[in-house]
Parts: C-alpha cells; structure tokens; sequence
C-alpha cells in the first residue's frame, strides 16, 4: 500500500523536477528515473503517433545466437518488425538417433531470440506454414492482453497473422505456441522462445553503474518426453498426430527422457561449443518455457545474474548458480578470467550428464596462476 | 510270507539300465579330457609376425609435474601375435549370452554381423572365460602394446604433438577438445558390419573405426623429472585403457561411455573387443616337430 503510494507520487515528477533532481544527486535520479520511464512508457500512443515511429526489421538468427542489436538505444521508441514461419519438423534428440516431431517458432528448438528496447513496439507477423499440421499461435509473457496475444494470433496451417504489442516491461522473458487444449504438447514439442527487452539506456549493476558485454549467448532449455515400446525402446510415429495420445501419457509422468539445451543432446558441444576469450564479458540468456532449472557455469560465476530476468530489479552478485522457474528466463553476465574448457550446465547433474541438459564454453587467453595453480602433480603417495 | 528269489523281468532292467547308466557317467566323467569341437565356428585370427615398433607407451605422463605426451619408445615384441581378424560379434557374443556365461546387454544390436557394443571390460572378460572353455584354448584381451603391434599402420598416435606452454595449462585442455571434437565431427557413431571399415596389412580389420576396444592394459600414471627420469608411478587396475581413433582410460563395468571429468570431453562413440589366442608350449615348437606329436 505504502509503496504504491510512493510509486503514485513519483509518477507525478515532472521531467523538468527530475532533472532538478539530478542536478541535485545523482542517487535521487536513479531512484526516480525507472518510475518516470515507466511512465513514459504507459502513456497512450495514438495509432497516428505509432504510424509516425521509425521502423526497423532485424533479421533473427539461430540460436545460440542473438542479431545485431544496439545495448543503449540511440533514438526514440521504434516499430521493430519481426517474422516468423512455424514449421512442424521431425528433429534427432540424442547420438542414439531418438526422434520427435518438434513444433518449431522459425525452424528452431528454442525459437530465436529477439531483442527490443523499453517502450519499443514489437510487430510480429506469424506464419503457420502449408505443410504443417496443426494450428498455433503465440502466447508473450512481456505482452499484456488476449492471453500474451495467444487469443489474437491463432494461425492454422496455410494462414498468417500480424500482432503489434508495446514492450513496456525490461528483461527477458519466455514465449510460446498456447492453442487451445494442447498447450503443454506445444511447449514441451519445443515450441518455445524468449525476448529480451532491455532498459533503453542499457543494463545496470544496480547501483547505476553501466554494464555492457561483448557477447550474447541464447540458450533455450527444453525437457522432451518421447514415449517407449514395449522393449524399452523410443518409439518412432509416421505423423504428429499418431504421437499425440502416447507423448501425452509420457507428458503425464512429468519424466523427461531428455532435458537438453538448444533441442539436442550436446548442441553447444564440440564444434559447436562457445566461445570465449579471457577478459570478454559474456550475456547468456537462459530460458526453460516448462520446467525448473538451476544454472551453473563449472569453473566459473555469475557476475551479475537477474535469475528471474527482469532488468528492474537490481542484479544478484556472485551466483554459484541460480534458479530460473519452468516459464520463465533469466540472464548471467559474466567475464571470463581463465582460458580452458567450461561445462554451462543445469546443476541437476543427472539432468545435465544423463538427460543432456550441458554445453560447452571454449575460452582462450592467458593463465592466471594467482587464481589457480597446480602445485603438485597428481603422483604417488 | 514267502520271498521269492526268482528274478522278475522288471528287476532285469532296471539292473542293466543301472550298469548302462554306470557307464555313460564314466564317460561323461571323462570327457573334459577331450572336448568336441564347439558347436560354431571358431573365431578367424590373423597372424602378426614379431617386429620391433616405434611405440607411444600407454599411461599419462608427465614431467617436471606438468602433463607431457608419453615417450615412444622402441618395442621388440619377439613372438608371433595370434589375434582374431574382426571385432567379435553381436551373433558370436549372443551365444555366450544363451550358454549362460554372458550377462544380457542392455541394447543388444539389431543384427547379428555388427560388432557387439554396449559391453564393458567385464562383459568381454567373461566373454573371454568362456570361448577359452568352448574351445580349449585360451583366449584373452589384448594388452595395448599387443594392439598397437596388431594395428599395424592403422595404428593412430594420440600424441598432441606439442608440449603446451608451461604457464598455461588450458592449452592442452584446449587442444585435447579441439580433436575430440573434430574426431567427432568427422565419424558417423552407428556400429556397421563387422569388416566394414577394412583390413590392415595384417589382415587384422576395422581398426580405428567406431568401435574402441577393451585392452587387459590398466591405466598407469607415470610422474618423470625434468631431465626425462622417472621418479613414480601407479597404476590403477580399476580403470582399462580402451584402442581406437585415440586411446582412452575407461572404467571396468562401463559400457556406454560418456564424457570425461566434469563432461567436458568427447568419450569413444562405442565399446567392443576382439581377442588374442594364447600361443600353447606345442605352437611354439618348430612345426617338423610338432608334426610328429599326436593330434
């Protein structure tokens, strides 16, 4: 109650008085400024104020990656255009060749990230290809309304649709295929993505100081669950439809057979493995559309971690690991101090090592023997 | 009451039956003496002429303590080298498995000309125990120097070519991922029929293709002074050094194998074995001689 109030009052701050303020201390504008951004933000734009906003159309990338964006925004609030073609797809979950049909936000498991600023307005047109079987649409927790646009964008296959939302919230959020009846199918047949939505001046420590990283890495976590045979063996369906009933049963056991990280078992493995080098800071922005996780970095920390990912809230120091709820994404920064091997895991080791739920960070640079040093060899007792 | 002596018809036979049974214990007892001939065909060996290799020792090394690739040495290796020419089976070990001396694989291969896969150094011992009673001949698991010799020019030497910097470490750690991955990248892991990837000089096939094998070689940790001496060593018979695209340590009971410490590296894509015959006192006699002995 109280803090509404305050939050009531700070609304009322003009600009002019804001920047009174700052003239003042530099605390007060920190303290004041998110309020009045908010504000900023909430006001009502007019659809002729809209069709006067620049318009910009980055193309998305597959994730691991993230396309080109600016992490201060130069300019006002803009129209970002975004397209997206779903694709029902049969995708290999492991080395032993398990299959499942994958729903898929633009060919991918996770779907890509997208990135925007505070008070940008995203316009997504959403495809649901011919060759498709299902209907979909797309649920955004950073949207408000029509269930995340889930109730706006129903799509069938053949059919496209275009939705335009205000991001008025900061940080990274999770979004996903929501059709009625079969939301859970959808999400955990890897349907499934993130936004980010930074603050417009870039990230914070929470003390005011600016944060910025060299590189951005998108990990998308998913939990699958392919039903088995008689024998013990995965079993392999001709169509979408022929699976539904049993991955439904499979579902209903809330036992994954696989938890991996970018839709395969070692995906950000081997040749390709992240990469890093000593001294570079790293964003890894880390979204679980079902099911809990609780990343960690072996041999490494997280330097600043909103772990619920939204930039609002000041960011946890010093993480070991943190915990991102199913339905959510959170996001680490990071600089790396050691070159060598890294292991990017969900610290259910059993999940990581036996479900696949690991990546692999490759960091070159120089050896700090003040932070480690091996004195003695391992050798007879 | 009267008893009466006179033999009955019925206690005739059952008299004769019982010498009749008498009898077939007698030979059964003495069977083991000489076994029949296994009811399969024996396994195909190669023959591997004795040579002297240019050998990287097994065992992870290192010197002045920081990790160096193991020295290569000269081997001379004076006997001639019986070993099977292909991978055993998924058909062969399926029998030891029906004869009740193989435990049950976990996913037993789809056919019988693959490769057994799946199986740990335990499963290829008991493998090994077992073909040595069908046959009368010991069979065992090679030691690595004995599959080194076998792997002719097939043989691939693991060594990083480099000795990293000493003040870095993780350039080993990087190197050694760089190659497991590019191993990796490059090979297909689904086990193919038995000869698939060809032979060797030796005759001996499938060398360095996806499936590693079990060797009798424990891992073996050696610690070397500056000037190459060697100032320690242990050895852990808990842990077996597996042959194929590159040599790895693989504990007895694994069967699958997974990433190394910490996950962080690229394990062998499948386990399987081929074994060695024992030579017997009689192959090594000079073949005129051992013509003259009773078969």
């Amino acid at each position: 109650m109280g803090q509404g109030l305050k939050m009531g009052e700070e609304l009322k701050l003009t600009r002019r008085s804001i920047l009174a303020g700052a003239a003042a201390t530099g605390a007060i504008v920190q303290a004041a400024s998110a309020p009045a951004q908010a504000q900023a933000v909430m006001t009502k734009a007019s659809a002729t104020d809209i069709a006067k906003l620049p318009r910009v159309k980055p193309k998305l990338v597959d994730p691991p990656f993230v396309h080109a964006h600016e992490q201060v925004a130069t300019g006002g609030p803009k129209v970002v255009e975004f397209t997206m073609t779903i694709h029902e797809k049969k995708i290999v979950l492991d080395d032993a060749g398990t299959e499942t049909y994958a729903f898929t936000f633009n060919g991918t498991v996770p779907g890509p990230l997208m990135v925007v600023h505070e008070g940008d307005y995203v316009e997504l047109t959403l495809i649901n290809a011919e060759t498709n079987e299902l209907m979909h649409n797309i649920d955004f927790h950073s949207s408000t309304g029509a269930l995340g646009g889930g109730g706006l964008t129903e799509v069938n296959p053949g059919e496209k649709v275009v939705l335009r939302w205000k991001a008025t919230r900061q940080g990274v959020f999770v979004y996903h295929c929501a059709p009625p009846g079969m939301v859970p199918w959808h999400v955990t047949a890897g349907m499934n993505g993130a936004i980010m939505v930074l603050p417009r001046d870039g990230l914070k420590d929470g003390q005011g100081k600016a944060l910025k990283y060299d590189k951005v890495y998108y990990v998308g976590e998913q939990d699958f669950y392919v039903p088995r045979d008689a024998n013990g063996k995965f079993k392999r369906y001709a169509s979408v439809g022929e699976s539904h009933e049993d991955v439904v049963k499979a579902m209903r056991t809330l036992t994954p057979t696989h938890v991996v990280f970018n839709g395969k078992v070692g995906a950000l493995t081997g040749k390709n493995a992240l990469t890093a080098k000593v001294g570079e800071t790293v964003l890894i922005v880390h979204s679980q559309a079902n099911r809990d996780t609780r990343p960690h970095l072996i041999g490494g920390h997280g330097d600043y971690v909103w772990a619920t990912g939204k930039f609002r809230n000041p960011p946890e120091r010093d993480l070991e690991t943190w915990f991102i709820p199913g339905g959510c994404a959170g996001a680490a920064l990071y600089t790396f101090l050691q070159p060598g091997i890294y292991a990017y895991v969900n610290h259910n080791l059993i999940e990581a090592f036996e479900l696949g739920a690991a990546g692999h960070f490759k960091v070159e640079g120089e050896w700090n023997d003040d932070l480690m040093k091996q004195i003695l060899a391992p050798a007879g007792i | 009451m009267a008893t009466t002596l006179r033999p009955t018809l019925p206690g005739l036979t059952t008299s004769l039956g019982l010498m009749l049974l008498a009898g077939a214990a007698a030979l059964l007892l003495a069977a083991p003496v000489r076994r029949p001939a296994p009811a399969f065909p024996l396994p195909q060996t190669a023959i591997v002429p004795p040579a002297t290799l240019l050998h990287r020792l097994d065992g992870e090394y290192s010197r002045a303590g920081r990790p160096v690739d193991a020295p290569r040495v000269t081997v001379r290796i004076t006997q001639p080298l019986e070993i099977m020419r292909y991978q055993v089976s998924a058909a062969d070990y399926a029998r030891c498995i029906t004869a009740g001396a193989c435990k049950r694989l976990d996913s037993p291969a789809p056919r019988g000309d693959l490769p057994v896969t799946g199986v740990s150094h335990a499963d290829a011992s008991d493998y090994a125990t077992w073909l040595t009673r069908e046959t009368g001949t010991v069979w065992r698991l090679p030691t690595d120097r004995e599959w080194a010799h076998a792997a002719g020019s097939r043989l691939v030497d693991d060594a990083r070519g480099f000795d990293a910097d000493a003040n870095n470490p993780a350039q080993r750690w990087l190197a050694d991922y760089e190659r497991e991955a590019n191993r990796k990248a490059a090979s297909d892991p689904a086990p193919r029929p038995v000869g698939s990837f060809g032979a060797n000089e030796h005759g001996v096939h499938d060398i360095a293709g996806n499936v590693w094998e079990w060797t009798q070689t424990c891992l073996r940790r050696v610690s070397q002074d500056a000037a190459g001496r060697t100032t320690g060593e242990t050895s852990n018979c808990g842990i077996y050094v597996v042959e194929g695209q590159h040599r790895a340590p693989m504990t007895f009971f694994i069967r699958n194998p997974k990433s190394g410490g910490c996950s962080v590296g690229t394990p062998p894509d499948n386990l399987g074995f081929r074994l060695v015959r024992e030579r017997s006192w009689r192959d090594r006699l000079p073949a005129g001689l051992n013509r003259l002995l009773p078969a």
